[in-house]
């Protein structure tokens, strides 16, 4: 049982009532999840009822690396096949 | 919020209002005293609006306390304003635990624990009050109280189950804090009119304040303390040397430009 | 009390934006990243504009002799603002700035026992929380 020396940084994504998706709120420090949910609500929520929490500490996400984002992702926009724009439809398709 | 009072004899109703008022508003300036020393910026932000829950509760019965007297009295009007910042030590009712120093953390984390422990049993009766107004000012409070007691119980079992320190602090917070708690249970005058069910009788949730704190003491594995003499008085406006210093600084602005406006 | 307080204000208030334009080393390469729309100069020359027709207004006067109308700029001259009181006071020599560092360091050392308590909990009962969903309301 030997406690790190520093509350863990966490990541915060919150859904709002009306919302589909939860979004990146932000971070925080706290010692456990217990810990992280409350804070997140006191810090990114307060009054927002019927709000969807969730925490992930931060060392658990992995993320693309932004200098390496174009070779990453310009290829894609080069196949020019993978865009549904690129194909013709038949005028009789009305509802496409 | 503004509704007018039936013909019922309402004198009692100020008070009760005012006790309910002050004692809000007495623990929101007392944890608003953490602002900017809070132990974590997390925890700094969360006490703070725990604070401003408080203090926006005690608006809600100032704001009622002065529809009533206004309604008895055509000639002079009063504000919250007035109410809050205008009456001396001796006219205040706040719960002795709420002008208690806040100390460190452990202290101030025991104080909001009984307190808001308090609360919630009190509000969740209160909302069956037979008056609308403060049936919905209590429906109000109670869905904030119900996160003080959790996030202050949460706190209570960090520190007493904690570290050595952690644990003597909080213990010597509850030997502290105990003999203020007595008197949260120990009706006044004007909380006595039970005919008209607009009070509540607060000897009825003694039992439901115990077991709760002592519960979360036990999880905490932190003694309850034997009981002992209780402190008591602030209903009748006799208050600790505290409350005048609280006093003192919340009040200066108000009486020294009176009728200061932005 | 107002004349008073813009007397005292006004030129930390033009300071609060920042060097000119260029003594900021920052400011070409927040602009280009698009987290900076407008540069110092341009929003303290904004800021003077806007207050200057307010305090025409209300009454009260800016403490500054040499603010004037410009009718080529089309926006008031103004001006210079002491660039020696500006430096030490971002370089944090002012008196406030040792007070406002000191209750920090305070408030973080007298902290450090809360926070060893909540880390040791958290050990404690890392074991015992199975469930991923944490429950809000459980008085």
């Amino acid at each position: 049982m030997d406690p790190q020396k520093e509350e863990p940084l966490w990541e915060v994504f919150i859904r709002s009532r009306q919302g589909l998706e939860h979004k990146h709120a932000g971070s925080l420090h706290a010692a456990d999840a217990q810990m992280a949910i409350e804070n997140a609500r006191d810090v990114y929520t307060r009054r927002m009822e019927g709000v969807s929490i969730w925490v992930v500490e931060s060392k658990y996400i992995h993320s693309t690396n932004p200098d390496e984002a174009e070779s990453f992702f310009e290829p894609a926009n080069d196949k020019i096949y993978r865009h549904p724009t690129f194909y013709d439809l038949p005028d009789e398709l009305k509802y496409m | 919020m503004h509704s007018k009072p039936t013909n019922i004899d309402r004198n009692y109703l100020v008070d009760y209002t005012l006790h309910l008022a002050d004692s809000s508003l007495i623990m929101g300036h007392r944890l608003s005293e953490w602002t900017g020393h809070g132990p974590m910026l997390e925890q700094d932000i969360a006490i703070s609006n725990i604070a401003l829950d408080l203090i926006g509760q005690a608006r809600n019965f100032y704001q009622y306390a002065a529809d009533i007297e206004n309604s008895k009295n055509t000639e002079k009007k009063v504000t919250e304003d007035d109410l809050a910042y205008l009456r001396d030590t001796f006219e205040f009712k706040n719960l002795l635990i709420t002008e208690l120093p806040n100390g460190d953390w452990a202290q101030t984390i025991g104080k909001m624990f009984f307190f808001s422990a308090w609360q919630f049993y009190f509000y969740q009766k209160l909302i069956y009050s037979s008056d609308k107004q403060v049936s919905a000012i209590a429906e109000k409070s109670l869905k904030e109280v119900t996160y003080h007691v959790k996030w202050s119980g949460d706190w209570v079992m960090r520190l007493g189950d904690g570290t050595e320190e952690s644990r003597e602090r909080m213990d010597a917070a509850i030997d502290y804090l105990w003999p203020y708690t007595g008197e949260m249970f120990v009706p006044a005058q004007f909380e006595l009119n039970h005919e008209q069910q607009v009070t509540i009788d607060v000897r009825s949730i003694k039992k439901n304040w115990l077991d709760k704190v002592k519960g979360v003491l036990a999880e905490a594995t932190l003694t309850v303390p034997e009981d002992a003499w209780m402190q008591s008085g602030s209903k009748k406006g006799v208050h600790t040397e505290h409350l005048g210093y609280i006093l003192a600084e919340m009040q200066y602005m108000q009486r020294t430009y009176p009728g200061l406006e932005w | 009390m107002a004349q008073d307080a813009l007397n005292r204000w006004w030129w930390p208030s033009l300071m609060m934006f920042g060097p000119n334009d260029e003594q900021s080393p920052h400011s070409v390469q927040s602009m280009k990243w698009k987290i900076k729309r407008f540069t110092n100069d341009e929003l303290r020359q904004k800021f003077v504009d806007v207050c200057k027709e307010q305090a025409d207004i209300l009454g009260i006067t800016i403490p500054d002799p040499d603010l004037k109308w410009n009718k080529e700029r089309e926006h008031y001259d103004f001006g210079e603002i002491n660039w020696g009181e500006f430096w030490n006071v971002i370089k944090g020599n002012g008196p406030c700035n040792k007070e406002r560092l000191a209750a920090r360091v305070k408030a973080h050392e007298d902290g450090a026992w809360v926070r060893e308590a909540s880390l040791v909990y958290a050990a404690k009962h890392k074991n015992k929380t199975s469930d991923k969903e944490v429950i809000l309301e459980t008085v």
